[in-house]
């Protein structure tokens, strides 16, 4: 009953004044840049803005991204959720070979996925060639919306595949036994008793692709898809800074809807304690043949892109522009500025985190929400917000690593706090207090109780943090200091001047080190397979 | 080679038996949990499964409800196999509902709504009327809106009582229903689930470790022991007249007076016995060693003189256990045999003193053959421990 234990305390008592003031801090700079937005959006006239929301592209804009969001969310939740289920409820063969499979995909990041995807089913792609000596003229067009839609849905589905399967394991199968024995089948049983217990993790997962699609730049960019994040890039360099500013607003707009959204389809968590029975599924004759899906997953969403970077990879970069070879020093810069953002996202998530499990109040509630404003805030959005704010007030800092180390940590700060608020609920309220009666002071107890207790969820947050801000394009292409280069910045430059060959090695030394990150959360999660 | 004397006694007519269990086998991997176990339920009755854990009991239960698949064997409900060679009707088409040990109530569920869980079928009013009548069965009218997690123990294990009567099964399974309760409220709610169970009248098994519970709340006890019955009978029959060592044993204190049978009598440490008061004892065992079961109630220890060649004396007191009303004295007779006695609280006997130990008992008394002794010779003790007999009853194997 780990979820009753925020209520431990009453609201508005004893709220330790240090650590309120750190995550007011936090709050205040997360939401920076959003009231800049808010500001520049101001100075436009009115008739002006009405004017600019109402044109036909833009109104085309909205109904672009809003169809994308609804599609890649949608099919997500139809892959994710019964992948999830064969994986952990039913008797599936390779279980533990399954899993993998199906969550690799999150580590590959969208935007080579939709690189790949060009390359190989594109009008002269590599699928085209290999096909026409076979009499295949034509493939489906992979630009635009279904490109689009099967990129993200790919690259995204883990999302709601491993909250989903979190929520499975944890599940207490005595229930399942105790509908059955109420006279349901397993059919009703999972509609009545599984899917109400599941329903926040899938909502939550849910969330994350709805938010990712939304705020995804690269996808859409490369499948030349008009979603708001290509069209306010586009605005943006052809100086149409009004038309993007109020694009953004408009994005952000969209972005709070979708978060009301996932807050009435969550509904009431309350959870069971309980043991485990051994009740699993059996497939009988289905159980080889039900390989067929996470099979056909992994090999679209993870054998597609490693063909292609391998092909680009074997066949070398060629002579013309020589200018855009890879320099080692890049993957430094990378793993730098994640390693900073990763750092300094768990600082601040720290006492945010804190606050919002074991002190809830609606002033603590306001913090963490407003954490996850910065993640709202789609990159090409926050990007903006802070090219302009730096150029304005800030320009010390402007095209400094600092400005962009702090656009990451506002981005993906959620994920620390998300990460480490479920690792405090998880520590039994009476351990501290133990730690009090035996004499520690509340610092000392948080230190050697809580502390030693929260650090894998600590060390999952950080993880999660740096693992996305090696992949994040759109604020790294905008806020990066000039000359400074990391691994994605190199890949764009690559798709950007049409040498694809050249994208080869760092997009494979991005895959490498995405796949190590996830491999640290997979262990401290304890994300086994019996 | 079993304890023949006692004609088995499980002969139920099969038209009155609910539940038939014919030679169930169980497997997990190379592991045997239930092995060839033959059982009837009747009508109406409560049955106590009972043994220690991992005796297979409660797979048991779950091979009944169609949660578990037999790896042998058949079960019949009202007659109609539900489990054997190639049949396996599902959980929710038996008609079977189950009591689980953490009562797995559905968290996002209240009570009322836990209750109705199983009556979807049923028309809206009286799928109301059942449930508002469960709950005021088993007390919680009040509570019908409440969630789980708002619900006491005890609360919780009501609705989870009422919820798997609702839809009226032919048959009710209670798997450890009272261990998640404290200790107080375990007592009260023997009572309770006793009324509720004898007032809807319904067919009940129920499985558990403790036997002062088994013998409180059944009609009849089975008592279990790696994966096979070893007795099934009355409460009173299986404690008085257990038939293997393991049921003396786990079915409270027991402890064994060697004797030897000599035509009338049977000669033992604390004299001759009159063969009548041994139960059932046959001619073939004339002239023979025996056991004979002693309860700590049967026997009585008197103080003798503090000098060891008081011949009045015949065994020292090595063990005292308080146990509150009664104090359990352990005795060990001059022939080194081990018995254990119990007095009221305040018997005074010290520990080492010499006692006249004697045979107090009116009632018959049960025996076993001595060459049945378990091979380490450690049958009794304080603690209670026996090893069990292997093949009490005969199975189909």
């Amino acid at each position: 009953m780990a979820t009753d234990q925020d209520q431990h305390t009453e609201p508005g008592t004893d709220l330790p004044v240090g650590t309120t003031v750190a995550s007011a801090a936090v709050a205040a700079a997360v939401v920076l840049p959003l009231l800049w937005l808010v500001r520049t959006g101001l100075t436009v006239g009115f008739d002006e803005a009405v004017a600019l929301l109402t044109r036909p592209t833009t109104v085309q804009v909205f109904v672009n991204s809003a169809a994308l969001v609804a599609a890649v969310t949608g099919l997500s939740v139809l892959l994710g959720v019964p992948l999830a289920y064969l994986t952990v409820r039913t008797d599936v063969p390779f279980p533990r070979l399954c899993t993998v499979a199906v969550s690799l995909p999150l580590v590959i990041p969208s935007y080579i996925g939709a690189f790949a995807f060009v390359s190989a089913f594109g009008p002269n792609g590599a699928l085209k060639r290999l096909l026409a000596p076979l009499g295949v003229e034509t493939l489906p067009e992979i630009y635009g919306f279904p490109g689009a839609v099967l990129v993200l849905t790919l690259y995204t589905y883990p999302y709601v595949y491993i909250t989903a399967r979190a929520s499975l394991l944890s599940f207490d199968t005595t229930l399942v036994d105790a509908a059955r024995t109420l006279r349901h089948s397993r059919w009703e049983t999972f509609r009545r008793v599984e899917v109400p217990q599941i329903r926040p993790a899938v909502a939550a997962g849910a969330l994350l692709v709805a938010l990712y699609t939304l705020s995804d730049f690269g996808t859409p960019a490369i499948m030349r898809f008009d979603a708001f994040t290509r069209v306010i890039y586009v605005e943006f360099n052809a100086f149409g800074r009004e038309t993007a500013t109020l694009l953004s607003l408009q994005l952000v707009a969209v972005t709070f809807l979708i978060l009301g959204l996932e807050s009435l389809v969550r509904g009431d968590e309350r959870g069971g304690a309980g043991g485990r029975s051994r009740d699993t599924v059996r497939l009988g004759r289905w159980r080889y043949p039900a390989l067929a899906l996470p099979a056909a997953v992994a090999a679209l969403a993870l054998v597609v892109p490693l063909g292609i970077l391998l092909t680009w990879f074997g066949q070398g970069a060629s002579d013309v522009g020589r200018s855009l070879a890879f320099r080692p020093e890049y993957v430094l810069n990378s793993v730098g500025v994640s390693a900073a953002a990763a750092l300094a996202a768990t600082v601040a998530a720290l006492p945010v985190a804190y606050l919002a499990a074991r002190h809830r109040t609606p002033l603590t509630a306001v913090f963490e929400r407003v954490t996850y404003v910065g993640y709202a805030v789609p990159g090409v959005v926050l990007g903006l917000a802070l090219v302009f704010f730096g150029t304005q007030y800030a320009t010390p800092v402007y095209q400094t690593i600092y400005l962009l180390v702090f656009a990451y940590v506002i981005r993906f700060l959620p994920q620390a706090v998300g990460s480490m608020r479920a690792s405090f609920l998880r520590v039994d309220p009476s351990l501290p207090e133990a730690a009090r009666t035996l004499g520690s002071s509340p610092p000392t107890a948080f230190r050697r109780v809580t502390l030693p207790l929260i650090a894998p969820g600590l060390f999952g947050g950080a993880a999660l943090v740096f693992l996305t801000t090696m992949k994040e394009l759109p604020a790294t292409l905008l806020l990066r200091p000039s000359g400074f280069k990391t691994l994605v910045v190199h890949i764009w430059s690559a798709y950007a001047s049409g040498y694809f060959g050249h994208a080869a090695v760092p997009a494979l030394i991005l895959l490498g080190v995405s796949a190590l990150s996830m491999l640290v959360i997979i262990s401290q999660e304890g994300y086994n397979v019996k | 080679m079993s304890n023949s004397a006692y004609a088995t006694e499980s002969t139920v007519e099969s038209a009155e038996a609910v539940l038939e269990l014919d030679g169930l086998k169980k497997r997990y991997g190379q592991e045997s949990v239930i092995e060839g176990l033959s059982l009837s339920v009747r009508e109406g009755e409560i049955l106590t499964l009972l043994g220690p854990s991992g005796c297979g009991k409660t797979t048991t239960l779950r091979l009944v409800a169609g949660l578990e698949r037999p790896n042998g064997g058949s079960i019949r409900l009202r007659g109609e196999e539900v489990a054997g060679a190639g049949v396996h009707v599902a959980p929710e088409e038996r008609g079977v509902g189950v009591v689980f040990q953490e009562f797995a109530l559905f968290p996002h569920l209240t009570a009322a709504e836990n209750v109705a869980f199983g009556l979807n079928d049923w028309p809206a009013d009286e799928r109301e009327a059942r449930v508002a009548e469960l709950l005021d069965l088993v007390g919680l009218a009040d509570q019908a809106d409440s969630h789980p997690d708002e619900l006491s123990g005890g609360q919780q294990q009501r609705v989870a009582l009422a919820r798997s009567l609702a839809p009226e099964p032919e048959i009710l399974l209670l798997d450890e229903p009272f261990s998640n309760l404290d200790v107080d409220l375990r007592v009260q709610m023997r009572e309770e689930v006793r009324r509720i169970l004898k007032a809807t009248g319904v067919t009940a098994i129920s499985v558990t470790h403790d036997q002062e519970e088994a013998l409180s709340i059944s009609d009849r006890v089975a008592v279990m022991s790696d994966g096979q019955l070893e007795q099934v009978g009355e409460p009173e029959t299986v404690f008085q007249h257990p038939e293997s060592r393991f049921v003396a044993g786990f079915l409270g204190y027991a402890s064994f007076l060697p004797g030897f049978v000599t035509g009338d009598a049977v000669e033992t440490e604390l004299g001759s016995v009159s063969r009548e008061q041994i139960h059932g004892l046959a001619p073939e065992y004339d002239r023979t060693r025996i056991d004979v079961l002693v309860r700590p109630d049967d026997l009585h220890a008197t103080p003798g003189g503090r000098l060891d060649g008081d011949a009045s004396t015949n065994g020292t007191v090595v063990g005292r256990r308080y146990l509150g009303p009664t104090i359990l004295y352990e005795v060990e007779l001059d022939d080194g045999t081990r018995l254990q006695c119990m007095h009221n609280h305040d018997a005074g006997i010290p520990m080492d003193a010499r006692v006249r130990l004697t045979l107090s008992a009116t009632h018959e008394l049960s025996w076993f053959p001595a060459d049945q002794r378990p091979a380490d010779g450690e049958a009794r003790g304080l603690n209670g421990d026996v090893v069990g007999h292997p093949d009490a009853l005969g199975d189909d194997e």
